[in-house]
């Protein structure tokens, strides 16, 4: 299994240069520029900031640059300077005294005083604690519901269950989003409407250092609105699922040997059922996890899911590098998970 | 003798789009102890329906046994409650399937689903009932079946696989031994392996058994009686020495025609019945082989005929006798 996951992770590096290289081409093949305003700037000024960061170099010297900058380690003996935003790396490790450094994103075109680092630093872990908690209610509301819809199939209790399905599907964040706002935190004032309750320093990186009622009331309303979707998706492929597996012959084989409906589920429909389920996790995580715009626009979270959208309208071209290769880092390691988790469940699964 | 098992007036439909699909129509047989009974028929004809249906694991919906009984040991297996029948399955009447491939559990090991049916009817601990599945294992001849308990079943080949079926089945000594075309998906070789290891092991056990096949020549040197299935119907019953003999329905006849015999001198075409079974959207009115049969005449076609004893054991349900080619009076 460690040969396995090493080869998929050196895998991993092909697919982020791939990612990287069709995300630089097609960013600069798009009109406009970062500077571009509405009222142009002077062209003294035009060329200070082109020169300072270096967009008048040729494409393939910049892009040779921003490899060397994101992916080769640094070993120097300079401590970082957090003054000097073209200097900000994301791993500092001291031995000694030499500093490995790597992962400089750069800095961002639209602040003077911040780095793509800050942004994975400050915004990133906010939007992962969203996301695995939206993860959370959606496979706790999801899977049950699946499973309660699959086992009394065409009853009142499958197309209740469905029902609520279609409306998670139907129901845009938009929509639910402000309307738990309104009941919840402006009619009966039980949750604050807006905001979010953990700030920096984050144990590990992305956990808040304080659980408590006042970190979960900031995040109840959003990650429900959030995993709503997503619990849907999960509750009609979960149902699908299980209603396949219990057709199988080796439900029948279960039934002929005597055994209780309720283990013939749990024992032989259960884990079988769960491995479609499993498969959409990891993209769903992948995607909750990096930052969801809507959401956080309307729960007033200061998350990472903006920098998605904003970066690609500003031809913020570091942090649209930046976000998108975070995005598949998570995509690749969340799929390895999957996998790995796979072929827990089905032992006909080799790593090769 | 006392019947172990009798089975009266079964009948089992199925709801479909277009309506019902009558698979079993009125099925009569009984199983004495000890007993090896055949059924044979093409596929289609409702051989599984009705075992399935005594051990109530069509499913329903869209099944549903609509008429008879199946009486095991004074009580009905078709009235039994859920718990009761349960009972009954996999401890005192088991069932082994055709395709061994698709008939386990692909992420359980074998030996977990071997010693199922002992830890859930005998009370077994999970421990001794592992242990007495190596023993079973063994019975029917898997190699290191110790070092097997942990493998998973597509560890197994075909073959191997229909064994570990046999000894799951088996586990907890049933008085009936179900198999529902148990060597249908295997190889020539493999099938005699697998007819001899039945053989062996209901020699040493004791266990009736009800072997479902279309394939006649399998069961020549296995069964006592065979019954022969058409159209949801039996419709010849006979000890199996008459039966191959001297068959009186002219499908019997043509299953046999199809079947190439070893003891034959002469060179003989083998020929195959034309024409396909039927999917029965009514209950039969008339003779449901009728369309494919060479005797048949105007009363085939107008009324059913019901099975009628001729000397003792032999039954037939025909108008003609074939003998002669004539209405039979
Ligand atoms: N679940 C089902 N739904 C609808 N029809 C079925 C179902 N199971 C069996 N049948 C029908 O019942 C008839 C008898 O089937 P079966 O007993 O399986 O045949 P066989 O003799 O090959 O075992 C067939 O016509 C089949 O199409
Ligand atoms: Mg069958």
């Amino acid at each position: 299994m460690g040969r396995y996951v090493v080869r998929r992770l050196l895998y991993m590096v092909v697919v982020l240069l791939v990612v990287s290289f069709i995300t630089f081409g097609l960013m600069h093949a798009v009109p406009g520029g970062p500077f571009d305003r509405e009222k142009a700037l002077p062209p003294e000024i035009m060329a200070n900031l082109n020169a300072r960061y270096h967009l008048d170099d040729p494409l393939m010297v910049q892009y040779g640059q921003y490899l060397y900058d994101v992916m080769l380690p640094k070993f120097t003996t300079t401590p970082p300077d957090n003054t000097n935003l073209s200097d900000d790396h994301l791993i500092n490790i001291k031995i000694g005294n030499l500093w490995i450094r790597w992962m400089n994103f750069g800095p961002t075109f639209s602040s003077r005083s911040r780095t793509v680092n800050d942004i994975f630093r400050q915004q990133l872990p906010i939007s992962m604690q969203l996301g695995l908690m939206a993860l959370t209610v959606a496979v706790l509301i999801g899977i049950p519901l699946g499973i309660i819809a699959a086992l009394k199939q065409n009853t009142i209790f499958d197309y209740l269950s469905m029902s609520v399905a279609i409306f998670g599907v139907s129901v845009p964040v938009i929509v639910l989003g402000p309307l738990l706002i309104w009941i919840f935190g402006v009619t009966l004032k039980w949750l604050p409407p807006t905001g979010w309750g953990s700030k920096p320093p984050y144990v590990l990186g992305f956990l808040p250092s304080k659980l408590g009622w006042d970190y979960f009331k900031h995040a109840i309303m959003p990650a429900v609105a959030l995993g709503l979707g997503s619990s849907a998706i999960l509750a009609r492929l979960t149902r699908a699922s299980l209603l396949q597996v219990v057709r199988e012959d080796y439900i029948r084989t279960a039934r002929a040997k005597g055994l209780q409906e309720r283990l013939v589920i749990t024992r032989h429909a259960f884990k079988n059922s769960l491995i479609p389920v499993v498969t959409i996790l990891g993209p769903m995580f992948a995607g909750l996890v990096t930052g969801t715009f809507v959401t956080e626009l309307t729960f007033g979270i200061p998350g990472m899911g903006k920098y998605f959208i904003t970066s690609i309208t500003n031809r913020d071209y570091p942090v649209i590098m930046g976000t998108i290769l975070l995005y598949a880092v998570f995509l690749v390691i969340a799929n390895l998970i999957v996998d790995l988790v796979y072929a827990y469940l089905d032992p006909r699964i080799r790593y090769d | 003798m006392a019947d172990l098992l009798n089975v009266q007036g079964l009948e089992t439909h199925f709801r479909v789009r277009e309506g019902y699909v009558h698979a079993v129509n009125g099925v009569d047989f009984h199983l004495k102890e000890g007993e090896t009974l055949g059924i044979v028929g093409e596929s289609g004809c409702g051989k599984s329906v009705t075992v399935m249906s005594m051990l109530r694991l069509i499913p329903v919906p869209p099944g549903k046994v609509v008429a008879g009984t199946a009486m095991y040991q004074g009580k009905d297996l078709l009235k039994m409650s859920p718990d009761e029948i349960r009972h009954i399955r996999g401890a005192q009447i088991s069932m082994i399937f055709q395709d061994p491939m698709t008939s386990f559990n692909p992420v359980l090991t074998i030996g977990r689903q071997v010693a199922e049916p002992l830890e859930i009817h005998m009370g077994l601990s999970r421990k001794a009932a592992l242990n007495r599945a190596a023993e079973m294992l063994a019975m029917v001849g898997i190699p290191n079946a110790k070092d097997r308990l942990n493998d998973y079943p597509h560890q197994f080949s075909g073959g191997m696989r229909q064994r570990v079926m046999i000894a799951m089945a088996l586990t907890c000594s049933p008085q009936i031994l179900i198999a529902d075309e148990p060597t249908t998906a295997l190889d020539v070789t493999i099938q005699a392996q697998i007819v001899d290891l039945v053989k062996r092991l209901r020699d040493e056990l004791g266990m009736a058994i009800i072997w479902i096949t279309h394939d006649l020549g399998i069961i020549a040197g296995l069964a006592d009686r065979v019954n022969v299935m058409y159209g949801g119907l039996i419709i010849e019953a006979a000890p199996v020495k008459p039966l191959y003999a001297a068959p009186l329905h002219p499908y019997t006849q043509g299953l046999l025609h199809s079947l190439p015999r070893m003891d034959e001198t002469e060179q003989r075409r083998l020929v195959s019945i034309d024409g396909l079974p039927p999917v029965l959207m009514t209950k039969p009115t008339s003779c449901p082989f009728a369309p494919r049969c060479t005797f048949a005449y105007e009363r085939c076609l107008q009324e059913n005929p019901p099975l009628i004893n001729l000397d003792g054991n032999h039954q037939v349900a025909c108008w003609v006798d074939t003998k002669t080619g004539r209405p039979r009076e």
